[in-house]
């Protein structure tokens, strides 16, 4: 088999992986945006707010410790033990939950009726408030993220195609965990909303919610419940991203892979988001792959965006969005 | 009745005329935004370093210090506006800490006759002092970084890369741009391949060019990267078991921040630097009594020591002396930011100096001169001990190519002054 067709499988299993990562950011976006029609531009700062969190309560580290510190006077840092992952994440998990009832209570309760696009403006003031919010109670500094998730280069696939090609694929054992996780969390999400009666209300108030409204279904219970499970996701999407770079504030800027997986694979569906980003993730890596060097490298940001308005262009809603049609 | 008004009149006057008694240095930081990380240990050392100076001297000359810091986010749209927003204060000399602000800043400086310091940041081609009255960026700039790698590989290999390949995962921006030129006519005159892999801001996913070095295998990679990209770049280079220790970063690829997230897989990951490492210098006993045991230490203090302190530390440093020359020059303690710009270009750092002010070895001897704003461009490495997570110096400051810059130095700061119709300064 030739040199290079054996390189751009690798490069292709490679961007798989990767399309796999921006899907789990992706997913937010759509669990909210099916809800509520709101286009949550603080998605990645959740990530980042959520992977903060993670850290700062497995390393026992005091919340807003440089303002007691400047009120009282005091040295406090950390609280002198550190908390197991799976405790962290549950504890993350409420602090989201927390956040997601603040959200709709103080924010969004507030703007019921309100145009689209004040809703999402709501959401750009909410980002820099959480941005802002997380940098006093966890502090700016780069943090590492040890929830003992496996990384480096996967042996068995590596030599498995060395005994095939004479060539060892390079899978890295973290995007394979990202790609367990972003399947079990489909799964889940997709049997929750078909199988539970909150999924099911869910799923009514993202149809309809003046409908869902009058026969009982509780918006605001169901705004709370979609901003956690967003808040949830994005505690997911935080962990995996935050393994690889530490948990920093540019995590936020993962928001940005997100979108042409969104505009490709459509704003209110899970599996486009999932079809969506292994798109998106394969055709950046081998555009790269094969025409990067001739155009000076570092294509993959703006190709993600032009395979995004080459669907747009002929599938408006995305690959599986669903078709508006309003009548006159 | 008259005695009451008197007094307010004379307190009225003190409250409204001009603060003859401080030395203003404004310190453009960013202690919020994607690279925080980075800005806050340079900003905390900065300000650490003057706060020591007034407790300890009593400020410089006898005239006390005062940082005015102004918070960027390393945008370069609010750097502007913190430079229009605190050059009426008096201040002496600008650090903007980003080459897109930098960039904004020199003519501005210029027409405002405040000099600009740009220490291994900003416009390389700003050591012609004949051109770019008010900038300097002495010890080192980008091109003296990538000579200096490149010199680095030669002392490895006996003098010789001819047929060695050699990467450079750089920042796709104007910034990670910069070592490109210099490296390809390193290239030329010691014949290894240069392959060039540049990363999109932020850098968060860099599996394509870790990938493509994995199957090309390049002897050495070099690095000019900043922020998340430098985390991800040290993690990848371990996933793919590249040798750390035939990694190098620049100075900027090169502090704690950069290596701690990818734990003992980063030991032996190497970068350049133009000042020393840790903490053990004196100054750093007069910072503890001066500054942190008076609760005076700026930030959270928890940075001292680290690489990008240090580096504040030593841009103070610097300032300071160039201040005092300043002084020394024109007679005059009080000085503004035109005789400033005297000091700076008569600066002169010895080793005597250096180690009179509690850092010896802290950084290079050096001089500064009307036509040379950029210094000799001695540059060292460094590599980082992932046990004892302590970054250490392993050469001394070394000369650069000269041959190959000055030339790139001088065409590039020609074709700048002919744009703009810059006259010999000199």
């Amino acid at each position: 088999m030739p040199e290079q067709l054996i390189f751009a499988m690798e490069v292709f299993l490679n961007g798989l992986m990767a399309g796999v990562l921006y899907a789990l950011v992706a997913l937010g976006f759509v669990l909210i945006f099916k809800a509520s029609g709101i286009f949550n531009f603080a998605q990645g700062v959740m990530a980042l707010f959520a992977a903060l969190t993670l850290v700062g309560i497995m390393n026992g580290q005091v919340p807003f410790a440089h303002i007691i510190n400047a009120t009282f006077g005091t040295d406090l840092h950390y609280f002198g033990w550190t908390v197991p992952g799976l405790l962290a994440i549950l504890l993350t998990m409420g602090m989201m939950v927390l956040l997601a009832w603040c959200v709709q209570r103080f924010v969004f309760r507030h703007l019921v009726g309100q145009e689209p696009i004040i809703l999402f403006m709501a959401t750009i003031g909410l980002a820099y408030f959480l941005e802002g919010v997380g940098d006093l109670m966890w502090g700016s500094d780069i943090k590492t993220l040890d929830v003992g998730l496996p990384q480096g280069i996967n042996e068995t696939i590596d030599e498995v195609t060395f005994g095939w090609f004479g060539y060892g694929f390079f899978i890295d054992n973290l995007d394979l965990v990202a790609t367990l996780v972003a399947a079990i969390l489909v799964t889940g999400l997709v049997l929750f909303a078909q199988y539970t009666k909150q999924g099911r209300a869910m799923r009514a108030v993202a149809d309809d919610h003046q409908a869902a409204l009058s026969v009982g279904v509780s918006l605001n219970f169901i705004w709370i419940l979609v901003w956690s499970l967003a808040g949830f996701v994005a505690l997911v999407a935080g962990i995996m991203w935050g393994a690889k770079s530490g948990v920093q504030f540019s995590l936020s800027l993962i928001a940005l892979k997100a979108l042409p997986v969104l505009m490709l694979g459509g704003f209110t569906s899970i599996p486009g988001a999932i079809v969506g980003g292994l798109i998106i993730g394969v055709g950046e890596k081998l555009f790269e792959f094969a025409l990067g060097p001739a155009l000076g490298g570092a294509t993959e940001n703006w190709f993600a965006y032009v395979l995004a308005l080459i669907f747009l262009v002929f599938r408006p809603q995305g690959l599986f969005g669903e078709k508006i049609i309003e009548r006159v | 009745m008259k005695y009451k008004l008197g007094t307010m009149a004379i307190a009225a006057i003190m409250a409204a005329g001009p603060v003859m008694a401080d030395l203003v240095f404004p310190s453009l930081s960013y202690r919020t935004g994607p690279y925080a990380a980075g800005g806050i240990p340079f900003a905390d050392g900065y300000q650490d370093y003057f706060t020591m100076i007034n407790a300890r001297d009593g400020g410089i000359g006898g005239v006390m210090t005062r940082v005015v810091e102004c918070e960027t986010g390393y945008n370069t749209e609010k750097g502007v506006e913190c430079y229009e927003a605190t050059k009426g204060e008096g201040s002496l000399v600008y650090q903007p800490l980003s080459t897109g602000i930098t960039y904004q800043l020199i003519p501005k400086t210029t027409a405002d006759n405040i000099p600009m310091h740009t220490m291994g940041y900003g416009r390389t081609s700003a050591a012609n002092g004949d051109v770019f009255s008010h900038t300097f960026n002495y010890p080192a700039n980008y091109w003296n970084g990538a000579s200096g790698a490149i010199k680095y590989l030669l002392d490895e290999n006996g003098g010789d890369l001819s047929g060695k390949k050699i990467a450079l995962v750089y920042h796709n921006s104007a910034y990670g741009k910069e070592p490109i030129r210099t490296l390809e006519e390193l290239s030329k005159k010691h014949g290894f391949e240069l392959s060039l892999l540049p990363v999109d801001h932020p850098g968060q996913e860099q599996k394509s060019q870790w990938l493509q070095i994995r199957r090309d295998r390049p002897d050495n990679v070099i690095m000019y990267g900043w922020g998340v990209m430098n985390q991800v770049a040290v993690q990848e280079a371990a996933n793919i078991r590249f040798p750390m220790e035939n990694f190098i970063g620049i100075w900027w690829s090169g502090s704690e921040n950069d290596v701690l997230a990818a734990g003992a897989a980063a030991d032996g990951y190497k970068a350049l630097t133009f000042h020393n490492v840790g903490s053990d210098f004196p100054v750093f006993d007069d910072i503890q009594q001066y500054v942190v045991d008076a609760g005076e230490a700026a930030g959270a203090g928890d940075q001292i020591g680290t690489v990008l302190y240090n580096r504040g530390l030593y841009a103070a440093m610097l300032a300071a002396e160039a201040a005092r020359t300043a002084q020394g020059i024109h007679g005059v303690a009080d000085i503004t930011p035109a005789m400033m710009r005297d000091g700076m270009e008569a600066l002169e750092i010895t080793e005597a100096r250096m180690t009179e002010l509690g850092m010896p070895n802290f950084g290079p001897a050096f001089k500064v001169s009307c036509e040379n704003h950029g210094g000799p461009g001695l540059v060292g490495m460094t590599q980082w001990d992932a046990d004892t997570k302590t970054w250490s110096m392993i050469s001394d400051f070394g000369p650069s190519d000269m041959e190959v810059i000055q030339p790139l130095i001088d065409e590039d700061s020609a074709a700048y002054a002919a744009e703009n119709n810059i006259a010999s300064n000199c």
